[in-house]
């Protein structure tokens, strides 16, 4: 059998989130969104601080594939500290990325270029993306 | 049974997937179609594709014997007294969604009850519960046992006189339960109840004899049994199908039709509003066809055989738990397992690269889940073109799925 084209997709620094994953926990009183992926049934609890402007703190609680999983860990370290339409303009980039077409790498992706793979299983998408959809739907909520 | 006969019945079979050859261990989601099926529908569309039951002209006339021709073969395929008792639609889900509105709407009311399991597949869970907000019902649900099973002790117990409907899957798309639906047609009817049953996972695989079980609807779908998809049969007993009203109307289900009021054709036909769906009826009697020539007895007991061989190597794998009853003889031919900490979806996706697919995720069946206290599950489900050696390669890829990921967990 040949994984090959596996291990583009599941990357040392990717099963490295999923084990050991960065900012688990939630939020008191902050802004909070529960998303699930009614297809397979992976959820996120995304927990956000949003203090003028600036994303203070991101937390997320969950259960899913280690793609999605490593997806909400990597999502919440880039966002921390960040004004809001930057996390916004990451979201953008994360999205272009799965879709495969041609993104901004003028800004430091850090981590999250170890997802690039899943482009290539469009069945696993949806996982990467729950957290980021999540992400958005919060600033949403909080800017209203 | 000769399985290489039958493996070339279904091309579909024959290719690579990902550099390997195909394994197709899904076919409970749906099955793949042999060459008579593709042929019949073929011939329908290249030789005489037209409308049924109103044009005078020839191609209606054979396009109108095809169908009710289908209609034949589907009675006498679950024993059914009339052929007016089967109804086409477009699956399981639509049909129980009938029985639902229109049996449901005129025969339950404000605390009343309906009883089903917990471990039915959505489309035998939300219609009820729907129904049940409307009426002020009560949605009951039958308790498992340890292994899956239901035990008629807690049927008894959870159907009481205020039960109007009953209805319950004949085999678990999860578990692989067969359930006694016979004694339990019996115990709805003592208790006045009717009993729906959901054959999606049955009449694929096993005999099914509607007057035997007794029961008051029987819904099963033309796709998960080497028919095409969009077809699917609502059989009833003709007192309840009578009694109620259609819950689709318009061309082809009426019969005067005036400015305020209309009447409708007898059945089946007022059940099914519409050009209804020709092609796919031939195609399930071309299924029929098929499946009988093999039997269904010889079918049924194949796969047992298969699902027995499946758990005998599976569970030799270190770290693998096997969900449902552990008598293979119990159980219909799917295996629902979970591999270590291997999320579903993982392993699904490695077992694919290697060629092999499986179905990862909660079913349709997210009660049943909570109930596994589990998010999710991956599952190998067999027909009749499978093989030992299918599991073989599906044991294999189980195993390099392990080492590949054993660094991780």
């Amino acid at each position: 059998m040949s994984f090959n084209n596996l291990d583009q997709l599941y990357r040392q620094v990717i099963m490295d989130h999923y084990k050991n994953p960065r900012n688990k926990g939630e939020i008191e009183d902050s802004v909070t969104v529960d998303m699930n992926n009614p297809t397979c049934g992976d959820r996120i609890h995304l927990t956000l601080d949003v203090q003028d402007g600036i994303v203070k703190e991101a937390k997320f609680d969950g259960e899913g594939c280690s793609i999605s999983m490593a997806s909400a860990s990597m999502m919440t370290q880039v966002i921390k500290g960040k004004p809001v339409d930057e996390a916004l303009k990451y979201s953008q980039i994360f999205s272009d990325m799965m879709l495969g077409k041609e993104y901004d790498d003028s800004v430091d992706l850090g981590d999250i270029e170890a997802l690039q793979g899943v482009a290539k299983f469009p069945a696993r998408i949806k996982c990467a993306t729950l957290s980021w959809k999540a992400m958005e739907k919060g600033i949403d909520q909080q800017s209203e | 049974m000769n399985i290489q006969e039958i493996r070339r019945q279904f091309p579909i079979l024959d290719q690579e997937v990902n550099g390997q050859p195909l394994v197709y261990l899904d076919s409970a989601a749906t099955s793949q179609k042999p060459l008579s099926v593709i042929r019949a529908l073929d011939e329908y569309y290249k030789g005489y594709n037209s409308n049924v039951h109103r044009g005078v002209h020839t191609l209606g006339t054979r396009a109108t014997d095809g169908y009710e021709g289908a209609r034949e073969k589907v009675r006498k395929f679950i024993n059914a007294a009339s052929s007016e008792e089967v109804i086409f639609m477009r699956g399981t889900t639509t049909a129980i969604n009938t029985v639902a509105q229109s049996y449901g709407a005129d025969n339950v009311k404000e605390g009343d009850e309906i009883v089903i399991t917990h471990m039915e597949h959505h489309s035998n869970i939300i219609p009820w519960q729907q129904l049940a907000k409307r009426t002020g019902a009560t949605l009951k649900y039958v308790p498992l046992q340890e292994d899956g099973t239901l035990s008629l002790d807690d049927v008894r117990e959870t159907i009481t006189a205020n039960t109007k409907i009953v209805s319950i899957m004949m085999v678990s798309n999860v578990l692989g339960t067969m359930n006694p639906i016979k004694e339990i047609t019996q115990i709805a009817h003592e208790h006045g109840a009717v009993m729906m049953v959901d054959g999606a996972q049955a009449a694929p695989h096993m005999k099914v004899d509607v007057q035997d079980l007794d029961c008051d609807f029987f819904a099963f779908s033309g796709h998960k049994m080497a028919g095409p998809t969009g077809i699917g049969v609502l059989y009833g007993k003709k007192k309840h199908l009578n009694a109620m009203e259609p819950v689709e109307f318009g061309g082809e289900m009426i019969d005067f039709v005036g400015l305020q009021d209309s009447t409708w054709k007898e059945l089946p036909w007022k059940f099914e509003g519409g050009t209804p769906i020709i092609a796919g009826a031939i195609g399930l009697g071309a299924a029929i066809d098929f499946l009988n020539e093999i039997g269904l007895d010889e079918i049924e007991k194949y796969e047992h055989h298969l699902a027995a061989y499946a758990m005998e190597k599976m569970s030799e794998i270190d770290g693998l738990t096997i969900y449902g009853p552990k008598d293979p003889g119990q159980r219909a031919g799917l295996v629902t397992f979970n591999l270590d900490d291997v999320h579903p979806h993982d392993l699904a996706t490695v077992l694919d690269a290697d060629g092999i697919a499986i179905r990862a995720g909660h079913h349709c069946a997210q009660p049943l889940m909570k109930w596994l206290d589990v998010s999710s599950t991956a599952r190998a489900s067999f027909y009749l073109y499978n093989t030992e050696e299918d599991i073989d390669r599906l044991v294999n890829g189980l195993v390099k799925t392990k080492e590949y990921f054993s660094d991780v967990f």
